[in-house]
Protein backbone atom coordinates (compact mmCIF):
# COMPACT_ATOMS: atom_id res chain seq x y z
CA UNK A 1 0.00 0.00 0.00
CA UNK A 2 1.66 3.18 -1.06
CA UNK A 3 1.30 6.66 0.27
CA UNK A 4 1.14 8.46 -3.07
CA UNK A 5 1.29 7.69 -6.80
CA UNK A 6 4.92 8.85 -6.71
CA UNK A 7 5.87 5.36 -5.68
CA UNK A 8 4.53 3.61 -8.78
CA UNK A 9 7.38 3.90 -11.26
CA UNK A 10 6.71 3.00 -14.86
CA UNK A 11 10.12 3.65 -16.31
CA UNK A 12 13.40 4.90 -14.99
CA UNK A 13 16.46 6.27 -16.74
CA UNK A 14 19.28 7.67 -14.65
CA UNK A 15 17.83 10.07 -12.12
CA UNK A 16 14.58 10.68 -14.01
CA UNK A 17 11.72 8.49 -12.91
CA UNK A 18 8.53 8.35 -14.90
CA UNK A 19 6.21 7.74 -12.00
CA UNK A 20 2.45 7.48 -12.01
CA UNK A 21 2.02 11.10 -10.92
CA UNK A 22 3.78 12.48 -13.98
CA UNK A 23 2.13 10.02 -16.36
CA UNK A 24 -1.39 10.68 -15.07
CA UNK A 25 -0.87 14.44 -14.93
CA UNK A 26 0.22 14.56 -18.55
CA UNK A 27 -2.60 12.22 -19.54
CA UNK A 28 -5.08 14.51 -17.77
CA UNK A 29 -3.64 17.57 -19.49
CA UNK A 30 -3.83 15.82 -22.86
CA UNK A 31 -7.48 14.90 -22.32
CA UNK A 32 -8.41 18.44 -21.23
CA UNK A 33 -6.53 20.19 -24.03
CA UNK A 34 -7.53 17.84 -26.85
CA UNK A 35 -11.13 17.78 -25.64
CA UNK A 36 -11.32 21.56 -25.54
CA UNK A 37 -9.72 21.89 -28.99
CA UNK A 38 -12.18 19.43 -30.45
CA UNK A 39 -15.17 21.21 -28.90
CA UNK A 40 -14.13 24.76 -29.74
CA UNK A 41 -13.21 24.06 -33.34
CA UNK A 42 -16.64 25.12 -34.54
CA UNK A 43 -18.18 27.57 -32.12
CA UNK A 44 -21.65 28.82 -33.04
CA UNK A 45 -23.34 31.94 -31.68
CA UNK A 46 -26.94 31.05 -32.45
CA UNK A 47 -29.23 28.66 -30.65
CA UNK A 48 -28.05 25.66 -32.64
CA UNK A 49 -24.96 24.45 -30.85
CA UNK A 50 -23.42 21.15 -30.02
CA UNK A 51 -24.01 19.72 -26.57
CA UNK A 52 -20.31 19.83 -25.77
CA UNK A 53 -20.19 23.54 -26.48
CA UNK A 54 -23.21 23.93 -24.25
CA UNK A 55 -21.44 22.02 -21.49
CA UNK A 56 -18.32 24.14 -21.74
CA UNK A 57 -20.40 27.31 -21.72
CA UNK A 58 -22.18 26.18 -18.56
CA UNK A 59 -18.84 25.48 -16.90
CA UNK A 60 -17.26 28.78 -17.94
CA UNK A 61 -20.21 30.98 -17.02
CA UNK A 62 -20.61 29.12 -13.73
CA UNK A 63 -16.99 29.77 -12.78
CA UNK A 64 -17.26 33.41 -13.88
CA UNK A 65 -20.37 33.85 -11.73
CA UNK A 66 -18.61 32.36 -8.70
CA UNK A 67 -15.62 34.66 -9.20
CA UNK A 68 -17.93 37.65 -9.41
CA UNK A 69 -19.72 36.57 -6.23
CA UNK A 70 -16.41 36.43 -4.37
CA UNK A 71 -16.12 40.12 -5.08
CA UNK A 72 -14.01 40.61 -8.17
CA UNK A 73 -15.64 42.93 -10.66
CA UNK A 74 -13.93 41.69 -13.82
CA UNK A 75 -13.87 37.92 -13.73
CA UNK A 76 -12.43 37.56 -17.25
CA UNK A 77 -8.97 38.54 -16.07
CA UNK A 78 -8.82 35.74 -13.56
CA UNK A 79 -11.02 33.21 -15.29
CA UNK A 80 -8.10 31.48 -17.01
CA UNK A 81 -6.11 30.85 -13.87
CA UNK A 82 -8.94 30.05 -11.47
CA UNK A 83 -10.87 28.05 -14.04
CA UNK A 84 -7.81 25.96 -14.80
CA UNK A 85 -7.23 25.27 -11.12
CA UNK A 86 -10.82 24.15 -10.64
CA UNK A 87 -10.97 22.04 -13.81
CA UNK A 88 -7.64 20.35 -13.21
CA UNK A 89 -8.40 19.32 -9.64
CA UNK A 90 -11.99 18.35 -10.49
CA UNK A 91 -10.98 16.22 -13.48
CA UNK A 92 -8.14 14.68 -11.50
CA UNK A 93 -10.64 13.43 -8.98
CA UNK A 94 -13.39 12.60 -11.49
CA UNK A 95 -11.22 10.18 -13.45
CA UNK A 96 -11.03 7.78 -10.49
CA UNK A 97 -13.97 6.17 -12.28
CA UNK A 98 -11.41 4.83 -14.75
CA UNK A 99 -9.91 1.63 -13.28
CA UNK A 100 -6.21 1.66 -12.59
CA UNK A 101 -6.11 5.45 -12.27
CA UNK A 102 -4.91 7.30 -9.21
CA UNK A 103 -5.44 11.02 -8.87
CA UNK A 104 -2.13 12.88 -9.30
CA UNK A 105 -3.32 15.36 -6.69
CA UNK A 106 -2.81 12.54 -4.21
CA UNK A 107 0.88 13.33 -4.36
CA UNK A 108 2.31 16.22 -2.37
CA UNK A 109 4.39 17.27 -5.40
CA UNK A 110 1.34 18.11 -7.50
CA UNK A 111 -0.50 19.93 -4.74
CA UNK A 112 2.63 21.82 -3.73
CA UNK A 113 3.08 22.89 -7.34
CA UNK A 114 -0.52 24.13 -7.52
CA UNK A 115 -0.15 25.97 -4.21
CA UNK A 116 3.08 27.61 -5.40
CA UNK A 117 1.24 28.71 -8.55
CA UNK A 118 -1.32 30.45 -6.32
CA UNK A 119 1.45 31.88 -4.15
CA UNK A 120 3.09 33.44 -7.21
CA UNK A 121 -0.17 34.51 -8.85
CA UNK A 122 -1.50 36.50 -5.87
CA UNK A 123 1.29 39.15 -5.88
CA UNK A 124 1.33 39.15 -9.69
CA UNK A 125 -2.36 40.00 -9.92
CA UNK A 126 -2.06 42.44 -7.03
CA UNK A 127 0.84 44.32 -8.59
CA UNK A 128 -0.83 44.32 -12.01
CA UNK A 129 -3.95 45.83 -10.51
CA UNK A 130 -2.60 48.27 -7.95
CA UNK A 131 1.06 48.87 -8.70
CA UNK A 132 4.06 47.64 -6.76
CA UNK A 133 4.05 50.32 -4.08
CA UNK A 134 0.40 50.00 -3.12
CA UNK A 135 0.68 46.24 -3.06
CA UNK A 136 3.68 46.33 -0.73
CA UNK A 137 2.02 48.93 1.43
CA UNK A 138 -0.87 46.54 1.97
CA UNK A 139 1.43 44.41 4.09
CA UNK A 140 1.68 47.28 6.55
CA UNK A 141 -2.06 47.45 7.11
CA UNK A 142 -3.60 47.76 9.68
CA UNK A 143 -0.39 48.64 11.57
CA UNK A 144 3.31 48.18 10.89
CA UNK A 145 3.51 45.62 13.69
CA UNK A 146 1.44 43.26 11.57
CA UNK A 147 4.14 43.00 8.89
CA UNK A 148 5.70 39.70 10.09
CA UNK A 149 2.27 38.22 10.71
CA UNK A 150 1.08 39.13 7.25
CA UNK A 151 4.15 37.49 5.71
CA UNK A 152 3.73 34.39 7.86
CA UNK A 153 0.06 34.18 6.94
CA UNK A 154 0.96 34.29 3.24
CA UNK A 155 3.33 31.37 3.64
CA UNK A 156 1.12 29.35 5.92
CA UNK A 157 -1.96 29.63 3.76
CA UNK A 158 0.05 28.37 0.78
CA UNK A 159 1.17 25.40 2.86
CA UNK A 160 -2.40 24.88 4.05
CA UNK A 161 -3.66 24.84 0.45
CA UNK A 162 -1.14 22.18 -0.54
CA UNK A 163 -1.59 19.94 2.50
CA UNK A 164 -5.39 20.24 2.51
CA UNK A 165 -5.73 19.03 -1.07
CA UNK A 166 -3.06 16.37 -0.63
CA UNK A 167 -4.57 15.08 2.60
CA UNK A 168 -8.09 14.85 1.21
CA UNK A 169 -7.04 13.07 -1.99
CA UNK A 170 -4.59 10.76 -0.25
CA UNK A 171 -7.07 9.81 2.42
CA UNK A 172 -9.66 8.97 -0.20
CA UNK A 173 -7.38 6.59 -2.07
CA UNK A 174 -5.97 5.10 1.10
CA UNK A 175 -9.38 4.40 2.63
CA UNK A 176 -10.33 2.70 -0.61
CA UNK A 177 -7.16 0.59 -0.61
CA UNK A 178 -7.66 -0.44 3.02
CA UNK A 179 -11.32 -1.29 2.51
CA UNK A 180 -10.53 -3.37 -0.56
CA UNK A 181 -8.45 -5.66 1.62
CA UNK A 182 -11.18 -5.99 4.24
CA UNK A 183 -14.63 -6.00 2.59
CA UNK A 184 -14.12 -6.22 -1.14
CA UNK A 185 -17.59 -5.98 -2.59
CA UNK A 186 -20.12 -3.25 -1.79
CA UNK A 187 -18.60 -0.91 0.77
CA UNK A 188 -15.63 0.25 -1.35
CA UNK A 189 -18.07 1.48 -3.99
CA UNK A 190 -19.79 3.71 -1.42
CA UNK A 191 -16.41 5.00 -0.26
CA UNK A 192 -15.40 5.62 -3.85
CA UNK A 193 -18.54 7.73 -4.36
CA UNK A 194 -17.68 9.65 -1.20
CA UNK A 195 -14.17 10.13 -2.58
CA UNK A 196 -15.64 11.61 -5.75
CA UNK A 197 -17.77 14.00 -3.69
CA UNK A 198 -14.87 15.18 -1.56
CA UNK A 199 -12.76 15.55 -4.71
CA UNK A 200 -15.30 17.93 -6.23
CA UNK A 201 -15.70 19.86 -2.99
CA UNK A 202 -11.93 20.17 -2.60
CA UNK A 203 -11.60 21.39 -6.19
CA UNK A 204 -14.21 24.06 -5.48
CA UNK A 205 -12.54 24.97 -2.17
CA UNK A 206 -9.10 25.26 -3.77
CA UNK A 207 -10.25 27.58 -6.51
CA UNK A 208 -12.53 29.65 -4.24
CA UNK A 209 -9.70 30.12 -1.74
CA UNK A 210 -7.36 31.16 -4.55
CA UNK A 211 -10.05 33.60 -5.73
CA UNK A 212 -10.45 35.02 -2.21
CA UNK A 213 -6.69 35.49 -1.85
CA UNK A 214 -6.46 37.22 -5.22
CA UNK A 215 -9.48 39.37 -4.38
CA UNK A 216 -7.88 40.37 -1.08
CA UNK A 217 -4.69 41.41 -2.83
CA UNK A 218 -6.32 43.30 -5.71
CA UNK A 219 -8.91 45.20 -3.72
CA UNK A 220 -6.72 47.00 -1.24
CA UNK A 221 -7.05 50.39 -2.88
CA UNK A 222 -10.84 50.36 -3.11
CA UNK A 223 -11.46 50.50 0.61
CA UNK A 224 -10.55 54.17 1.05
CA UNK A 225 -13.44 56.62 0.45
CA UNK A 226 -12.76 58.98 -2.43
CA UNK A 227 -12.82 62.67 -1.46
CA UNK A 228 -13.82 63.88 -4.98
CA UNK A 229 -17.33 62.54 -4.77
CA UNK A 230 -18.62 64.92 -2.09
CA UNK A 231 -22.10 66.33 -2.70
CA UNK A 232 -20.67 69.87 -2.38
CA UNK A 233 -18.55 69.50 -5.50
CA UNK A 234 -21.37 68.06 -7.60
CA UNK A 235 -23.03 71.40 -8.62
CA UNK A 236 -19.69 72.62 -10.00
CA UNK A 237 -19.87 70.04 -12.80
CA UNK A 238 -22.61 71.30 -15.08
CA UNK B 1 13.95 -2.82 24.82
CA UNK B 2 16.29 -2.02 22.00
CA UNK B 3 15.94 1.04 19.85
CA UNK B 4 14.04 -0.77 17.10
CA UNK B 5 11.27 -1.82 19.47
CA UNK B 6 11.10 1.63 21.01
CA UNK B 7 10.73 3.26 17.61
CA UNK B 8 8.02 0.83 16.55
CA UNK B 9 6.02 1.16 19.77
CA UNK B 10 6.30 4.94 19.86
CA UNK B 11 5.28 5.28 16.21
CA UNK B 12 2.24 3.06 16.53
CA UNK B 13 0.97 4.61 19.76
CA UNK B 14 1.59 8.15 18.54
CA UNK B 15 -0.17 7.47 15.23
CA UNK B 16 -3.23 6.22 17.05
CA UNK B 17 -3.34 9.11 19.51
CA UNK B 18 -2.62 11.71 16.84
CA UNK B 19 -5.63 10.89 14.76
CA UNK B 20 -7.88 10.10 17.73
CA UNK B 21 -7.27 13.31 19.64
CA UNK B 22 -6.70 15.43 16.55
CA UNK B 23 -10.20 15.05 15.16
CA UNK B 24 -12.00 16.03 18.37
CA UNK B 25 -11.49 19.76 17.91
CA UNK B 26 -12.38 20.03 14.21
CA UNK B 27 -15.48 17.87 14.66
CA UNK B 28 -16.83 20.11 17.41
CA UNK B 29 -15.95 23.19 15.40
CA UNK B 30 -17.65 21.91 12.27
CA UNK B 31 -20.74 20.97 14.24
CA UNK B 32 -21.01 24.50 15.58
CA UNK B 33 -20.40 25.97 12.13
CA UNK B 34 -23.15 23.91 10.51
CA UNK B 35 -25.55 24.63 13.37
CA UNK B 36 -25.03 28.37 13.03
CA UNK B 37 -25.33 28.15 9.24
CA UNK B 38 -28.65 26.31 9.57
CA UNK B 39 -29.93 28.94 11.98
CA UNK B 40 -29.03 31.77 9.64
CA UNK B 41 -30.49 29.88 6.67
CA UNK B 42 -33.74 29.56 8.56
CA UNK B 43 -33.71 33.27 9.31
CA UNK B 44 -32.72 34.47 5.82
CA UNK B 45 -33.46 31.86 3.15
CA UNK B 46 -32.75 34.16 0.20
CA UNK B 47 -29.12 34.55 1.21
CA UNK B 48 -28.74 30.79 0.97
CA UNK B 49 -26.17 30.85 -1.86
CA UNK B 50 -23.78 33.08 0.07
CA UNK B 51 -24.36 31.23 3.32
CA UNK B 52 -23.82 27.83 1.73
CA UNK B 53 -20.66 28.93 -0.06
CA UNK B 54 -19.22 30.52 3.07
CA UNK B 55 -20.17 27.45 5.06
CA UNK B 56 -18.28 25.16 2.68
CA UNK B 57 -15.22 27.38 2.66
CA UNK B 58 -15.25 27.55 6.46
CA UNK B 59 -15.71 23.80 6.77
CA UNK B 60 -12.75 23.22 4.47
CA UNK B 61 -10.56 25.48 6.59
CA UNK B 62 -11.61 23.70 9.79
CA UNK B 63 -11.23 20.30 8.17
CA UNK B 64 -7.68 21.01 7.13
CA UNK B 65 -6.41 20.79 10.72
CA UNK B 66 -7.92 17.33 10.99
CA UNK B 67 -6.26 16.50 7.68
CA UNK B 68 -2.89 17.60 9.09
CA UNK B 69 -3.32 15.10 11.96
CA UNK B 70 -4.33 12.39 9.51
CA UNK B 71 -1.29 13.07 7.32
CA UNK B 72 1.02 12.87 10.35
CA UNK B 73 -0.42 9.56 11.44
CA UNK B 74 -0.21 8.15 7.91
CA UNK B 75 3.41 9.23 7.70
CA UNK B 76 4.11 7.54 11.04
CA UNK B 77 2.59 4.29 9.83
CA UNK B 78 3.59 4.12 6.17
CA UNK B 79 6.48 6.47 5.46
CA UNK B 80 8.21 6.57 8.82
CA UNK B 81 11.78 7.80 8.25
CA UNK B 82 13.05 6.51 11.60
CA UNK B 83 11.63 3.08 10.93
CA UNK B 84 13.09 3.04 7.41
CA UNK B 85 16.47 4.03 8.79
CA UNK B 86 16.38 1.31 11.45
CA UNK B 87 15.25 -1.30 8.93
CA UNK B 88 18.06 -0.27 6.57
CA UNK B 89 20.55 -0.68 9.42
CA UNK B 90 19.15 -4.09 10.34
CA UNK B 91 19.26 -5.28 6.73
CA UNK B 92 22.84 -4.11 6.47
CA UNK B 93 23.72 -5.95 9.68
CA UNK B 94 22.09 -9.17 8.45
CA UNK B 95 23.73 -8.84 5.04
CA UNK B 96 27.22 -8.61 6.57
Amino acid sequence: MHLSPDEIIFWQIGLFKLNATIAYTWGLMAVLVVGSILVTRRLSKDLQRSRWQNLLEIVVTGIAKQIKEVGMKQPEKYLGFLGTLFLFVAMASLFTIVPGYEPPTGSLSTTAALAICVFVAVPLFGIEENGLEKYLRAYLKPTVIMLPFNIISELSRTLALAVRLFGNMMSGTMILAILLTITPYIFPIAMSALGLLTGMVQAYIFSILAAVYIAASTQVSKQKPEPESDPESEPAEK
Amino acid sequence: MDSMTIIAVASIITAGFTIAIGVIGPSLGEGRAVATALTSLAQQPDASATITRTLFVGLAMIESTAIYCFVVSMILIFANPFWNHVIAEATKAVGK
